[in-house]
């Protein structure tokens, strides 16, 4: 069985919001199946009785800040980096659907 | 054949804290685009979230009052879509291990006379997305981060719900106990509260869940009960027709009171979740959610229950009464300054209530002191305005901000009690007002309200009308 296959490249390039050219997905579809294989030796390892980690640091648990403000950064330090702007906003091209 | 609906409601709530849930930008509404961001909350590479700890406990205080179970291991998880309004293209929420799950809100729509269970599926955290603004006729979006970040409490019940009235009736409780719990300002308009309905038709009888389709863009209580409304219709005119139901999202407008597919590129939902490798693990001792239990406030139903037995009240006026915490607290207060709490309920739940109504304001933007209409109480009670003259006096205190006993010394609106006076008055009206007389002794006993109004006219409505009544009675009939 193939590891990833091009439909499923597709699909997750159209979640990314990315467009491949046909070489594109010949070439990433290889380099992706190359990687998950790499990747699916983990899979060899018994994990039955281990319990799933979310965290690298195991024995941390609740760390948490107190409900205190600190300073915001300045909006036109924000907007800097912006490739595109208008008054305060960000600007971006039109999205009108939902999420 | 007869169909019946089936709805399920998700809530978004945006938690009352300071600062936003994994940094330190201010929440504050309505400031300059922008102007409350952070590297955390714009999604900077390397930046790294902390958990607000008060946004974690008004969490936990929101699923116990919902009756939920808490999770032994509370983690977070990455949600994975590409919007504008998303700068890390990920939002942090929770997925298979959700904050809290199993609860239950008891509703009663109003009619039904029936108390029934919605069943809570899960209460869990997670951060608000940045707001988008379309310029009209122009083509690009506008973003503003400020709400990216602050915390959403997201409320979800399974498809208990059969009826528009039992999901308005739902969002009801379910905000009132909210405000109990003084963890949001649950402004829709602001988008504090904001809702989401799924919705199926099958025909009665039917055990399997007919096509559900997700219904959005509600932005008032009024909104969900139309949209929902519409819906029904909708999708029972289809059924009945034979035609399919399309599983989809689909918008509420306002304007047209339609809803309307909203066509998605994006067929399936795939957010590819996956664990928040930033945030570590959290975990709640029992001792903490059993301290957490005992602290939370006495919640709407538990006060309309006392409010029957400790007062005598109707279960009606109790309700009522108790469906705000300001109401309930105000209704509290006027029974401490004056211990009658009948007479309290009916001027709070009447007068106090019609005001809101008709300001569509709350009670603490009506402003008006528990000793103010306590005052005219006791007015009333010792004769020195009659109960018209009250009603008139609650409002003018209201309006001039003034305390009720000033304005009736100002404005001298004492009753007038004087027995003599009075009589003196009844004798020139009965000298005057010979046809009524006649009527009265004829047996026409309504001539006798006549002959009291009379008196109330002449003396500006300041006469005390049980007093006239008794002289007037005695009168005619000695
Ligand atoms: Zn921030």
């Amino acid at each position: 069985m193939k590891i990833i296959d091009k439909a499923t490249v597709k699909h997750v390039a159209l979640l990314s919001r990315l467009i491949l050219n046909k070489d594109e997905l010949e070439l990433y579809s290889k380099q992706l199946a190359s990687i998950l294989s790499y990747i699916s030796k983990l899979n060899e390892i018994n994990t039955k009785d281990v319990p799933p980690t979310s965290h690298a640091l195991a024995t941390l648990k609740n760390v948490f800040r107190k409900d205190l403000l600190k300073p915001s950064l300045n909006t036109d330090d924000v907007l800097k980096n912006a490739p595109s702007k208008e008054g305060a906003f960000f600007k971006c091209p039109q999205v009108i659907e939902g999420k | 054949m007869k169909y019946e609906t089936v709805i399920g409601l998700e809530v978004h709530l945006q938690l009352a804290t300071q600062t936003k849930v994994f940094c330190g930008c201010s929440t504050k509404f309505g400031q300059r685009p922008n102007s409350q961001t952070c590297p955390v909350c714009l999604g900077f590479p390397g930046s790294l979230p902390v958990l607000n700890e008060e946004a974690f406990y008004f969490s936990i205080k929101v699923a116990l009052a919902l009756n939920c179970q808490i999770q032994n291991l509370i983690k977070f998880d990455r949600k994975n879509y590409y919007y504008p309004d998303l700068p890390k293209n990920f939002q942090i929420s929770q997925y298979d291990m959700p904050l809290s799950y199993n609860g239950v809100v008891y509703i009663a729509p109003q009619g039904s006379g029936e108390r029934k269970r919605v069943r809570v599926k899960r209460v869990h955290l997670e951060e608000d997305a940045g707001k988008l603004v379309h310029p009209e006729r122009e083509n690009y979006s506008l973003v503003d981060f400020n709400r990216s970040g602050v915390p959403l409490l997201e409320i979800v019940t399974e498809p208990d719900i059969a009826s528009t009235e039992e999901a308005y009736d739902y969002l009801v409780r379910l905000k009132s106990i909210l405000k109990y719990l003084k963890v949001s300002d649950c402004d829709m308009e602001k988008g504090s509260l904001r809702c989401d309905a799924n919705i199926s038709v099958r025909p009665i009888g039917e055990e399997a869940l007919g096509t559900k389709v997700e219904l959005k863009n509600m932005n008032t209580f009024k909104g969900v009960r139309l949209a929902l409304e519409y819906e029904t219709k909708r999708q029972i005119g289809l059924a009945q027709e034979g035609e399919k139901i399309i599983q989809e999202t689909r918008l509420w407008d306002s304007e047209k009171q339609i809803t309307t597919s909203m066509r998605s590129k994006e067929e399936a939902q795939d957010y590819r979740y996956f664990p928040e490798p930033d945030l570590v693990p959290f975990v709640v001792d029992n001792a903490v959610i059993e301290k957490i239990k005992n602290s939370l406030p006495e919640l709407p139903e538990a006060k309309a229950n006392r409010f029957i037995s400790e007062f005598g009240l109707s279960e009606y006026d109790a309700g009522v009464l108790t469906s705000q915490i300001d109401i309930a607290d105000y209704f509290e207060e006027c029974v401490k300054l004056y211990p009658n709490p009948k007479t309290v309920a009916n001027w709070v739940t009447g007068d106090i209530m019609a005001q809101l109504n008709a300001r569509n304001i709350t009670m603490d933007e009506l402003d008006v002191l528990p000793s103010s209409l306590t005052e005219i109480l006791k007015m009333i009670e010792s004769g020195v305005i009659s109960g018209k003259m009250a009603k008139e006096l609650l409002l003018e205190s209201i309006e001039t901000k003034s305390r009720p006993e000033d304005i009736v010394k100002k404005k001298d609106l004492f009753q007038i009690s004087d027995t003599a006076k009075l009589e003196k008055m009844a004798k020139a009206v009965l000298k005057r007002e010979k046809k009524s007389v006649r009527d009265y002794k004829s047996g026409k006993t309504n001539a006798l309200a006549f002959l009291v109004g009379q008196i109330m006219r002449q003396t500006k409505g300041k006469a005390n009308p049980a007093i006239v009544n008794e002289i007037l009675k005695k009168e005619l009939e000695g």
